[in-house]
């Protein structure tokens, strides 16, 4: 539930660094919801888990950022296309959305806010990455969707243990050794993070 | 070995794989030869070369839809590293769209199969190897089913080039060097495709059938529509040969559909426009060398500067335009004859039409190249140096197997081919 108030918040947020923040809560949450949802795996794999979702989702990827934000000076301003109250309102329609959605399915197996909230995230990152300028604000909506992905696999993690390693080797694969590697390298090729800077590859 | 089996569709692919990455071995050493790079560059160019042979021979021969899953990342990454061999803003900013659209399309993968995998956790079974999810399909809730293979599908269409992701390609195929281009244009095609099938294998196995192959259906005629609307005025010689792949993706796609002819036909299509297109982008060293460009506007008279090559090219136009002699005239036939009797008539009659701009555009511009004097004021600058005939051998030889599997298909080749087709009927 908190997950879906860290997504409103971010639809209204305008600055780079909060963006970063709420990346940031968000790992804590999973990390918390992790603990508790599974709880019939075995400890090695818990631990793991959580090693990931604490060290990897909430310091070491935010604290990354932060630093890329630093070295290449990007303006704080985030430069939405769209005015806030747009990108809150199409917010609450993806999640509402949702809701009548899976209740519409009515499926008992998989707990309905579970899958509300990763659906949710999932499209929300679609949305907030169509939507902002900042490469970098990609990279986060990027991160926003990684996270609907990992609620996900919480809610099934309990009986398919490997499944969840393999999101979690998604997650440190993806994030970090490709977007992060490229975006400090486009930042001093390009001296912008700006989308509209790589448009000239065309027909 | 657990998560590897060799049937048939892998031992056909890696076939193919074989017989291309042989040329494109040799035309890197030639890239490297006529464009001289720094000793690291080169050996990261090798080594990524490397990785995703490996990457897409274990992603054909994978049993186990999360294995494929895995190596299909495993290839974005390589091929990220091939893309950005020219160390340039261009080539930045290809990388970063082919990886950034590669990571989303990687994590729709993952969410189709964890839905698949939810799904097949209700029917009390947890083994998410093909055999065990074809064995389950009908068991299956068919809401679930359906959702996974929407993700599924909408993931691999980044790798195979089809309508939703197909962006990401084209921009990479671009920048990559040639040699790199050809085998991203050709075999790791071929891993999309793979995904495709073996998921595909699943679905028709269900009471979604239906709809699996309206979806599919849906996809590749606006792929078709888009290639045809980029094609007709481009005149970039590489984005020409992507666009055209895209195209070719979407008839594979749609001889999917049309029963077992149709995916027997398909899936010979498939083999030649990885032989047909890895040639053509071989050849595209060639005309770099001759004229400095790759924008086909200026060239022109390469019948005069390169006889050889300009004949060799001639024939792959034939080949990729699926003209006779072409082999892929065959296997077309073969597909639109599939359509005609599950009676979607009107869909012939669409993608014929699709299908005649496309060939006029390829046309128009290749004839250009080869037959039209050059502007005088392009001539004036112009010292194209002489090539070795020898250099243009490999495509011929490449070229000349797609014919003779398209008309002389041998037997074993055939028997593999309808192995194939028998999975899904």
């Amino acid at each position: 539930m908190l997950f879906i108030i860290t997504i409103f918040l971010m639809a209204t947020a305008n600055r780079l660094r909060n963006y970063v923040k709420l990346v940031m809560v968000q790992g804590f949450l999973l990390f918390a919801l992790a603990i508790v949802q599974l709880n019939e795996i075995t400890v090695s794999n818990l631990v793991w888990i959580a090693i990931e979702t604490l060290l990897f989702k909430s310091i070491a990827v935010p604290v990354f950022l932060f630093r890329l934000i630093n070295r290449n000076k990007i303006t704080r301003e985030a430069e939405p296309f769209l005015p806030h109250f747009a990108s809150l309102a199409i917010t609450v329609v993806i999640v509402a959305g949702m809701y009548v959605l899976i209740s519409a399915v009515n499926d008992e197996g998989i707990g309905k806010l579970f899958f509300v909230t990763s659906m949710s995230a999932i499209l929300f990152g679609l949305y907030f990455i169509c939507s902002r300028r900042k490469l970098l604000s990609h990279l986060i909506g990027y991160m926003v969707i990684e996270n609907g992905v990992f609620i996900l696999t919480l809610a099934v993690g309990n009986h398919m243990p490997f499944l969840v390693n393999l999101g979690v080797l998604l997650d440190i694969f993806a994030s970090v050794l490709l977007l992060g590697f490229f975006a400090g390298k486009i930042g001093d090729v390009f001296k912008s993070t700006d989308v509209d800077s790589l448009t000239t590859l065309k027909d | 070995m657990q998560y590897f089996t060799l049937d048939s569709l892998s031992i056909l692919m890696m076939a193919v794989l074989a017989i291309v990455l042989l040329p494109v071995l040799i035309h890197s050493i030639i890239y490297f030869h006529d464009f001289k790079a720094p000793k690291g560059q080169k050996a990261i160019y090798y080594t990524a070369l490397f990785v995703l042979t490996a990457a897409l021979a274990l992603g054909y021969m994978s049993n186990q839809i999360a294995m494929t899953w895995v190596l299909t990342e495993v290839t974005t990454l390589a091929a990220g590293m091939l893309i950005y061999h020219h160390r340039e803003e261009l080539a930045l900013e290809a990388v970063w769209k082919y990886v950034f659209v590669c990571a989303i399309s990687v994590t729709f993968i993952f969410i189709g199969i964890l839905f698949w995998s939810l799904a097949l956790y209700r029917c009390g079974s947890s083994d998410l190897s093909y055999a065990n999810l074809m064995a389950y399909s009908d068991k299956m809730d068919p809401f679930w089913l359906k959702m996974g293979y929407i993700f599924i599908f909408c993931g691999y269409t980044a790798k195979m080039g089809l309508f939703p992701m197909f962006t990401a390609g084209i921009d990479a195929k671009d920048n990559a060097p040639g040699p790199a281009a050809a085998m991203l244009s050709s075999v790791l095609v071929n891993l999309g495709f793979v995904g495709i099938f073996r998921t595909y294998a699943v679905v028709a196995g269900s009471s979604s059938a239906q709809w699996g192959r309206i979806l599919m259906i849906v996809t590749a005629v606006l792929t078709l529509f888009i290639a045809t609307t980029y094609m007709v005025k481009i005149c970039n010689y590489k984005r020409m040969l992507a666009y055209s792949s895209i195209e070719h993706s979407a008839i594979v796609i749609l001889g999917l559909c049309f029963g077992k002819v149709g995916i027997i036909f398909a899936i010979l299509h498939l083999l030649m426009h990885t032989l047909v297109k890895g040639g053509l982008f071989l050849h595209y060293n060639q005309l770099v060398k001759v004229y400095g460009t790759k924008m086909m506007d200026k060239m022109g008279g390469y019948l005069q500067l390169n006889p050889f090559g300009a004949i060799v090219l001639l024939l792959g136009l034939f080949s990729i335009t699926a003209i006779p002699p072409s082999g892929m005239f065959m296997s077309e036939l073969g597909i639109f004859n599939a359509m005609i009797e599950s009676g979607c008539w009107w869909l012939v009659v669409i993608v014929a039409l699709f299908l005649t701009v496309l060939i006029w555009a390829i046309c128009k511009s290749i004839i250009q190249v080869i037959f039209l004097p050059l502007k005088p004021e392009v001539a004036a600058e112009l010292k194209a140096p002489h090539l070795s005939p020898l250099r243009s051998v490999s495509q011929l030889i490449l070229f000349g197997l797609a014919i003779y599997i398209g008309y002389a298909c041998p037997d074993c080749i055939t028997q593999l081919i309808n192995d194939v087709a028998s999975l899904i009927y």
